[in-house]
């Protein structure tokens, strides 16, 4: 396993990376860059659409079942790539992935969520992206995820994880 | 150039809009040794703005600000695709779809998301408020509970081959299969 000497698997909760150095505004706005190309990707290819997740859901179309197939490998055999020739980032970091430790949590929020998911035709992702549509009325619906979020920090003691 | 435009107004096939997404995983890595997840933004926004002494919202948000840069991007990215990149005809929705939702009084499909349920108006009916607020809640509470949502868990989490991503994929699919087929025709029928 000589590959986690480069790449180190760590499992946290909080799922920041330590071994990041600060940036600055300035820097950090290439993140607002992959964001846009997202962005685009999200609405062209109608990922955003409530339609196309009830078609999904309803096994009436190949299009989202092909869009998160695609995804997950061309990411898995790019996380090998890096692995392999053990990649550095732009600042000649290691590339560090932080994993998440299974709790029942994963059982239990996965099965709420995708109820949710159904029923607003959204994750997180393409809820943003539809305010940027223009869809004024989903920030409503944003509102209540933070609540729902919110509500989650408030009682995770006291829940089955 | 004309032609180019063209082509990209289009809706784009799937296999373009996979391989784009699989993409963000390894340009995170490298630009910044960021690991792809949009559902924790919710938290971060939670930490900045009502932290309300809750342990799970007390952390240095500000150091993670990245995915708030990245989810600004998001909306921006949004804004040019719909305003610049118009698809000059209507989003094709399958037939069999298209007449299950017209029983149900859902008749426009100009839009990505129908009217009758999502807007400032549909809020005011019961389909539409339990849609948009109950439906609202569950997206927030359950990628927390589950520590992750499609981008955290099902596209990064299964690139790096973690099984716990994995039981949260067939759980996101699972909820999602059993709302739309068995619970959500009850919903709509309440207007």
């Amino acid at each position: 396993m000589s590959d986690y000497t480069q790449i180190a698997n760590s499992d946290k909760s909080i799922p920041h990376n330590n071994s990041v150095k600060k940036e600055t505004a300035i820097s950090l706005i290439k993140y607002s860059i992959v964001g846009i190309v997202f962005g685009i990707v999200f609405v062209k290819a109608e990922i955003i659409s409530w339609f196309r997740i009830q078609e999904m859901f309803k096994l009436q179309s190949f299009h989202m079942f092909g869009i998160i197939g695609t995804a997950v490998v061309v990411g898995a055999l790019s996380v090998a790539v890096i692995k392999k020739f053990k990649i550095k980032t732009l600042q000649k970091e290691t590339i560090v992935i932080v994993n998440k430790p299974f709790t029942k949590g994963h059982i239990y929020g996965g099965l709420l969520f995708g109820l949710g998911w159904a029923m607003t035709g959204a994750c997180p992702g393409p809820l943003f992206a539809q305010i940027g549509a223009g869809i004024g009325s989903i920030s409503i619906v944003i509102a209540s995820a933070l609540l729902g979020t919110w509500t989650y920090g408030y009682f995770k003691k006291k829940l089955p994880h | 150039m004309n032609e180019f435009i063209q082509t990209i107004s289009a809706p784009w096939p799937w296999y373009v809009a996979g391989t784009l997404i699989g993409l963000t995983v390894p340009t995170l890595l490298i630009i910044g040794n960021k690991t792809f997840g949009i559902s924790s933004n919710l938290r971060h926004l939670c930490a900045a703005c009502f932290p309300a002494n809750i342990s799970f919202f007390k952390y240095d948000w500000k150091k993670e600000s990245w995915n708030l840069f990245f989810i600004v991007g998001v909306i921006l990215g949004a804004f040019i695709a719909t305003h610049y990149l118009t698809n000059p005809e209507l989003i094709k929705i399958n037939p069999v779809l298209e007449q299950e939702l017209a029983k149900v009084g859902i008749t426009d499909f100009k839009n990505l998301l129908p009217k009758d349920l999502f807007s400032v108006e549909a809020l005011f009916t019961l389909r539409g408020f339990i849609l948009m607020v109950v439906g609202g809640f569950l997206v927030g509470f359950g990628t927390r509970y589950a520590n992750g949502c499609t981008s955290g868990h099902s596209i990064m989490g299964l690139s790096n081959l973690q099984w716990p991503s994995l039981v949260a994929t067939i759980c996101f699919m699972l909820g999602g299969f059993i709302m739309t087929n068995f619970i959500l025709p009850y919903i709509l029928q309440l207007k």
